[in-house]
């Protein structure tokens, strides 16, 4: 399929960037732009005006660094907020995942990724250095680690640990365990492991 | 647990071999060339999903042909399970138990313990400290399962360490403050990994020495000490120390990743001062009290394969090594000799149920 011949020009320069897209191989960029032809001229141009204007009129928050149709994302700007509290996170994905929960009243600080020497990413490509400066400001009395739980994860919340440890905020990290609706028996000895050395009273849980 | 029947296709050069075995001792005999460790390789196959000897499966396979198969039956607990594994050319190689095909292999590996001391275990003792650390690893990850989770969380630490101690080109500056938490990390990772070898050495160091003794007739005083960077005080410290070294060769030269195993006979090394014996017997030793943990952990006796060990031993060590196997501790024994008549005379003595199979030119029959 790779080398198909298309019966045009237009078509074939539409199938090669449909197909640059992740997770769409050659076989289904064909069936997207054969899709988009069908369509009505004024579809098509709604369609490809959002593309245009995500990728032209998108900000990041000058405070959380969160994507943004504005200087300050709608959660910042919030004035029902708690300012004080703030939640470290890997990226865009994971405030989203959080908002869902609908459990968290406090802010967001993205990092854009974790420390990773392998895949050339050091503190200075995340944005470590604005949270720093946001603690040192006085307004933070928390700082809640969510990354992921790799090893990667776990070398960058230590960094930033060392980096706010001078100035007398707290720290905490969310808690690692088996998932709720979980049977036992299918979770992995690390976590079940380490369940049981961070068990909590069982009031907490009710 | 033992292996009732065996069937083989194509396996290296045993083209065609169909055999009933004992539960008690199955002897091979046969010369150089003839085949018997290839089917001491194949039941360890079954075992491990790959070779004792050749990492590469495609060479596995018989010159002349496009695939092998190997099929056994062990019985457990008067359970009968059907183990398939086969390989196809340029294909995936498949394992089926009970006609069922795992989708993966590590599901497999555990089922059917085993243990194969072979010649090639003298590389224990005389080459580097990797195989004795692998030794260590093998042993503990089978009964301590996060085990092998801190060994790779471990190395992966080390891996970007050392990456990050390249990209510096020289300037300390440039990573200083990202070393100290790289560094942080080795150490408790590497400290719970050192706890855990600490103990074990421990308890292996009386098996080994019980084994020792029984087979060179006591004579003889061994002992093995456990060396690690942990034990020389704080390793943050000795990485911060090293600094500067580390960072001019990128690579990080403290830690549990260079830990090693002293192996002493009457207080020297027995790398240097053993004779082609006394080594012999210390790699078996090593050997057995790896199968008695095994065995404790599991609650049966592993399957044990014990590949042309007679040589180089002499008939003291010999026949103390089979009174041994005639022990209830182990259970089905595959041996391979080149010399029928010594074989036969000693496994007589153990009085075990046995069964002799000649190996000629990848033919294997049974004969007594």
């Amino acid at each position: 399929m790779n080398n198909s011949r298309y019966p045009s020009r237009l078509l074939e320069s539409a199938v090669n960037e449909f197909a640059r897209l992740p997770g769409i191989g050659r076989k289904t960029a064909l069936r997207l732009a054969l899709f988009v032809l069908k369509q009505e001229v004024d579809d098509v141009t709604r369609f490809t005006s959002a593309i245009r204007e995500l990728r032209e009129e998108i900000q990041h928050c000058k405070v959380c660094y969160n994507i943004s149709d504005s200087e300050i994302c709608e959660i910042c700007a919030s004035p029902k907020r708690d300012r004080s509290l703030v939640c470290v996170v890997e990226s865009i994905r994971d405030v989203m995942a959080i908002e869902n929960t609908q459990q968290y009243t406090g802010i967001y600080h993205v990092l854009g990724g974790v420390i990773s020497p392998m895949d050339g990413i050091g503190p200075d490509d995340l944005t470590i250095e604005p949270l720093v400066e946001k603690v040192k400001s006085g307004e933070v009395k928390e700082v809640i680690f969510a990354l992921s739980t790799t090893m990667e994860g776990d070398t960058t919340n230590f960094f930033i640990y060392r980096k706010l440890a001078p100035h007398s905020i707290e720290m905490t990290t969310i808690a690692r365990g088996v998932s709720i609706g979980d049977e036992l028996e299918y979770a992995d000895e690390v976590t079940l492991g380490r369940s049981l050395i961070n068990r909590m009273p069982f009031e907490k849980t009710l | 647990m033992y292996l009732k029947h065996i069937n083989l296709l194509n396996f290296k050069n045993l083209k065609q071999c169909e055999l009933d075995l004992t539960s008690g001792i199955n002897c091979f005999v046969g010369k150089n060339g003839a085949g018997k460790t290839n089917l001491l390789d194949a039941v360890f196959y079954m075992s491990f999903c790959k070779s004792y000897f050749n990492s590469i499966d495609s060479q596995l396979i018989h010159h002349d042909e496009d695939f092998f198969v190997i099929q056994g039956s062990y019985i457990r607990e008067d359970q009968e399970d059907q183990i398939y594994a086969g390989l196809k050319r340029n294909q995936k190689k498949q394992f089926k138990r009970n006609k069922k095909e795992y989708t993966r292999l590590s599901d497999h590996i555990g089922l059917l313990p085993l243990v194969m001391i072979s010649p090639g275990d003298e590389r224990l003792i005389t080459e580097g400290s990797e195989l004795r650390r692998k030794y260590i690893d093998s042993v503990v990850s089978q009964f301590d399962k996060p085990y092998l989770d801190l060994i790779i969380r471990y190395n992966r630490i080390v891996n970007q360490r050392n990456v990050l101690l390249k990209s510096a080109r020289g300037n300390i500056k440039l990573i200083e403050s990202q070393l100290d938490v790289w560094d942080e990390q080795l150490t408790i990772t590497g400290e719970q990994i050192f706890n855990k070898r600490e103990t074990f050495i421990k308890e292996l160091e009386p098996v080994f020495q019980k084994y020792y003794r029984f087979i060179s007739g006591g004579h003889e005083q061994v002992s093995i000490i456990y060396h690690s960077h942990h034990q020389k005080g704080k390793l943050t410290e000795q990485l911060l120390k090293r600094r500067a070294k580390d960072l001019v060769l990128g690579y990080t030269s403290k830690g549990i990743h260079r830990d090693d195993l002293e192996l002493l006979l009457n207080g020297y090394a027995v790398k240097k001062d053993g004779s082609q014996g006394q080594k012999k017997t210390f790699f078996i030793a090593l050997k057995l009290a790896q199968f008695e943990f095994l065995k404790d952990f599991f609650g049966f006796s592993p399957i044990l394969l014990l590949d042309d060990l007679f040589d180089k031993l002499d008939d003291d060590r010999v026949s103390s090594l089979i009174e041994l196997a005639g022990r209830d501790t182990f259970q089905q024994i595959f041996i391979t000799d080149t010399q029928r008549k010594r074989l036969h005379d000693i496994v007589k003595q153990t009085g075990k149920e046995h069964r002799f199979f000649q190996v000629d030119n990848g033919e294997i029959n049974f004969d007594i």
